[in-house]
């Protein structure tokens, strides 16, 4: 057993030799975190519009002033021609145009009925699409505001919306689930997969499997090093969430734990069992990448959601693993929910994490003998 | 000048030689632009309901009908009282509960108003603000439904009407592959050719041939243009690939010059090459250079517009981001590749991305060396 | 300029800490020189700034005329180097290897496939030309590296414990080798640990804690130290400094 102690501290001790590395590891969920919670939002603000108003009435400059002054967009060009739009949006500024016809103000006064165009430049979308919204809100509100209702509407239908677990539509709710699945992935199963593919590289590999540890000794010592600095990890985004973020902790820590040790377990058995087939660490790379982190990131529900994929995406889904962390971590933090309610994620994780460990020690055998 | 011919050389005839690295090389750019093309997708689709009725009426019925069969909403069934309504929220069952009070036809009828609640999962904020704005189209419509069907004469307008017509020009259908692919495409070039490149330097000081090449009598120049040339020509093999993906299986209208696109992509891609080759000159392991690259990655990710707009940005980040280099290639991607941008129009992206290139290349190549 | 090598209080420092200490030969054209010395006791320090590839502290050092400060471009194309650690890429072929180092140091078609078959005829690896290098053995690899390091026929080669881990026989054939060389008049600047390769070289230096403790010539060292072989001199300077 202290060979065995002997060897994990070497393991750490070659962690620790490598500054640069432990300080990435744990800016990463901090950067992300940060980034996430703070500098990415879709909330409009500001947004550079331009106003072709061939009109100049009394209407057009009312509905143009209310645009401006609602601090969510910002004159950058005042447009003669129609075929200024094109110029204008070629140049990318500008993503979104308010076109008044002619006799705009006459036709909404007199005839009772009136065109404005916005035309939005959809190359980005989701700008276009808010910019697009929010603009249409107030210019309707303006409308209403001209025709108040007469009187109230007969079989009235109120609807009451309640947004449960997150009335404040927080966006920290959905992605620090995420980044925590992120980081531990990438901190043990790349970790892992590269360290081991680089032994091999260097040579080293083989000399350890010739020392009277038992190759279970081995593997579970490189590993135990990375288990430790991902659960480190994981508590310092949890942290990060509750405190900066205001992510509440309704349910159990001791189970929230817990289940993350079974995540970075079985990111760990993932992280293995590349690292028996990857014979370098550029290939052990490569495959973690492809494998695991790029699949994660887009077929986890954590950026984009799961139901509106196409079906065949939706099943891939079922397979990744961070999918049920996910859904475990936003149970038990948010709403607060125990195994009752979670037994059949982390039923999947279990028997996940025990198929991986099977299949990589499997293929480990043959490789000592 | 012909011991770069050798460098390059050598360095194809290794990758050539490297049968996995290969081929996760090519199929990694397609493979993510298949994937993100079909997954990138913001729309609020395929909304588990489940409906608490109390009240059992002709209109409670009707109102739940018109939860059926529309493309937003699955109906999942339904549940007689508050309580097991919520344990479908818990379980994640149920992205949205529309709870029918009891005597809400009668209410209706006798009060002229009933009200309906509508719980919304919203842990996701974004997508329960949209999921509850289509339930309350809905409700909305129904409630017009009914109230024409009771109120015979329609009240005549009064005042004047506002017509609002929306164009989303350039993507008309508002496509989300329209919108993701022309990034991606730029994307993957950083993904493969700067983090390949950044191993490279990192893996012949590890095997110990950098230091047998140090005592050639190669220059600095040579090297460092011997290393850039190949994974240049991977990358533009990559973005050629690419963009037969997104033009013929994913029909990406491509209205901008192509020859300008690829100006575009190997200015890119030698600033990617250089900041791999930096990262890979300042490392003393892979394991160091990868896990440098990969910070730089996420970072320049998160923040290039890819997935969220840049322009919404708090203003720390709006300066951070004038250093990535990501955004500006992928506003150059989407303005050229759909709105036939000209290298006019992209003035400043290319200046940006040119002063980035030139000084990455410089350091890296001032850097190269001194640290063996 | 008929020396190969001049060093002149040729110094080193890391830090605090002294890795070569003000180290003074000379080297002829020509000649076999032992570079001896325990592990850390500042031999591949030494060799890396007569290679060029580390700046000294002090001290001035000539590498065939050129001087190791301002010329370290010009003794590049001079001298060959073969390092501890296995110098050709393990994933190129036995002739690539070689048309890459040699298109390295500006040899042109013709002599690139001259050198190649004259080299593969050598070292009798006709059969595995077209073979991946790693898949040779572990001496053939080296005797490879050698004639790798020799390709373009530099007036200096220095070699960095070029025989570590294989097996007496090949050590044998690997100092034939260099026997050649000398012969054709190459300078052989050699470290090693093992005490009967010493007695192979012209002359040879012994290195202790950072300095020249002893350099002659074999048999001289022998006579000087009193004892009957290499391994009897290095065993008298290492235990002098283990009980300093």
């Amino acid at each position: 057993m202290n060979r065995f102690f002997a060897f994990v501290r070497k393991e750490f001790y070659h962690i620790q030799r490598d500054r640069r590395t432990v300080l990435i590891l744990f800016g990463m969920p901090l950067v992300m975190v940060i980034l996430f919670g703070f500098a990415l939002t879709n909330e409009i603000k500001n947004a550079q519009i331009a106003v072709l108003d061939f009109d100049h009435g009394q209407h057009s400059q009312r509905i143009i002033d209310r645009l401006l002054s609602s601090g969510y967009f910002r004159l950058r060009q005042s447009l003669t021609s129609y075929r200024d739009i094109e110029a204008t949006f070629r140049q990318g500024h500008v993503k979104l145009v308010v076109v008044f016809p002619p006799n705009f103000t006459n036709d909404y006064a007199h005839d009772g009925l009136a065109q404005v165009q916005l035309l939005a430049d959809a190359s980005e979308q989701n700008t276009a699409i808010s910019l697009t919204n929010y603009a249409t809100s107030i210019i309707q509100s303006y409308n209403n505001e001209q025709n108040p209702p007469n009187a109230a509407s007969p079989l009235q239908i109120s609807v009451e919306p309640r947004m449960v677990f997150n009335p404040d539509l927080k966006g920290a709710f959905v992605f620090v689930p995420g980044v925590m699945a992120m980081v531990l992935l990438l901190v043990s199963a790349l970790m892992t997969s590269v360290t081991i593919a680089r032994e091999k590289e260097t040579g080293t590999m083989e000399v350890l499997l010739v020392s009277p540890l038992s190759q279970l000794q081995i593997l579970f010592g490189k590993v135990l090093p990375y288990l430790l600095l991902s659960f480190l990890n994981g508590c310092i985004i949890i942290a990060l969430g509750i405190f900066l973020l205001g992510i509440p902790l309704n349910g159990s820590l001791l189970l929230l734990l817990a289940e993350t040790l079974l995540f970075i377990f079985l990111s760990l058995s993932l992280g293995l069992l590349i690292s028996t087939i990857a014979e370098t660490q550029l290939v052990a790379m490569f495959a973690s990448l492809l494998l695991m982190l790029m699949p994660t990131i887009f077929l986890s529900g954590f950026i984009f959601p799961i139901e509106s994929m196409p079906r065949a995406l939706q099943f891939i889904s079922q397979i990744i693993p961070a999918r049920y962390f996910i859904d475990i971590v936003k149970g038990i933090m948010i709403k607060g929910v125990g195994l009752g309610y979670l037994w059949k994620e982390t039923l999947v994780l279990v028997s996940m994490s025990a198929l991986l460990m099977g299949i990589s020690l499997h293929n480990l055998k043959p490789r000592l003998e | 000048m012909t011991r770069i011919r050798f460098i390059i050389e050598k360095e194809f005839k290794q990758i050539f030689r490297n049968a996995v690295l290969l081929r996760m090389m090519l199929a990694a750019p397609v493979l993510q632009l298949i994937l993100l093309a079909y997954a990138a997708n913001f729309e609020v689709k395929n909304l588990n309901i489940v409906v608490v009725d109390q009240d059992h009426t002709t209109y409670a019925q009707r109102l739940v009908g018109k939860f059926r069969h529309i493309d937003n909403f699955r109906l999942k069934g339904y549940v007689p009282a508050y309580k097991p309504a919520y344990r479908e929220l818990l379980a994640s069952r149920a992205d949205l509960i529309l709870l029918i009070p009891p005597h809400f036809e009668r209410d209706l009828g006798k009060e002229n108003r009933a009200s309906i609640q509508l719980l919304v999962n919203a842990i996701d904020g974004s997508k329960a603000g949209i999921a509850s704005g289509y339930a309350q189209t809905i409700i909305r419509n129904f409630n017009d439904e009914i109230r024409t069907e009771t109120v015979a004469v329609q009240q005549p307008a009064t005042g004047g009407r506002l017509e609002i017509e929306n164009q989303y020009w350039y993507n008309p259908r508002l496509e989300y592959k329209t919108f993701m692919v022309p990034g991606i495409l730029f994307e993957l070039l950083i993904l493969v050719g700067g983090m390949i490149a950044a191993l490279n330097i990192v893996r012949e000081k590890e095997i110990g041939t950098q230091e047998q090449l140090n005592v050639t009598p190669i220059r600095k120049h040579e090297f460092i243009l011997g290393k850039l040339t190949p994974f240049v020509i991977i990358g533009l093999v990559q973005f050629t690939m690419g963009l037969l993906v997104g033009i013929f299986l994913f029909q990406i209208p491509v209205v901008g010059s192509v020859p300008l696109m690829y100006g575009f992509a190997f200015l890119f891609l030698l600033l990617c090459v250089g900041l791999g080759l930096l990262i890979s000159a300042i490392s003393e392991t892979q394991q160091q250079a990868m896990f440098a690259v990969f910070f730089c990655l996420v970072l320049f990710i998160l923040l290039s517009g890819l997935f969220s707009s840049t322009e919404n940005m708090p203003t720390w980040a709006q300066y951070l981001n004038t250093l990535n280099p990501l955004r500006y290639i992928i506003e150059v991607g989407r303005n050229v590749m759909l709105k036939g941008s000209t290298f006019r129009d992209m003035q400043s992206q290319f200046v940006a991305l040119l002063l980035m290139a030139v000084a990455l290349i410089s350091l890296a190549s001032w850097r190269y060396r001194k640290t063996v | 300029m008929d020396k190969a090598v001049i060093t002149n209080k040729l110094t080193k420092k890391f830090g605090d800490f002294v890795a070569t200490n003000e180290i003074t030969f000379d080297v002829a054209q020509g000649e076999i020189f032992g570079f001896l010395g325990a592990n850390g006791a500042g031999k591949t320090t030494a060799i890396r700034m007569l290679c060029g590839l580390l700046k000294p502290t002090s001290g001035d050092a000539r590498i065939a005329g050129f001087d190791v400060y301002r010329q370290t471009e010009q003794i590049k194309q001079v001298i060959g180097y073969m390092s501890q650690k296995f110098s050709l890429y393990e994933d190129l072929t036995v002739r690539e290897n070689i048309r890459f180092y040699g298109g390295i140091y500006g040899l042109n078609r013709a002599d690139l496939k001259a050198k190649s078959d004259q080299i593969i005829e050598q070292l009798n690896l006709g059969s595995v030309a077209d073979k991946l290098v790693a898949s040779l053995p572990l001496g053939w690899k080296q005797r490879l590296a050698f004639s790798v390091a020799l390709v373009h026929n530099p007036r200096i080669v220095f070699l960095d414990e070029p025989t570590g881990g294989v097996d007496p026989i090949t050590r044998r054939q690997f100092w034939d080798m260099i026997y050649e060389a000398a012969d054709r008049g190459t300078t052989i600047f050699v470290t090693t640990h093992y005490m009967d390769e010493a007695e192979y070289c012209n002359r040879v230096s012994i290195m202790v804690d950072g300095r020249i403790k002893a350099l002659d010539t074999p048999s001289g060292l022998k006579r000087s130290f009193g004892t009957d072989s290499m391994d009897g001199v290095f065993q008298i300077l290492a235990r002098g400094t283990s009980t300093k």
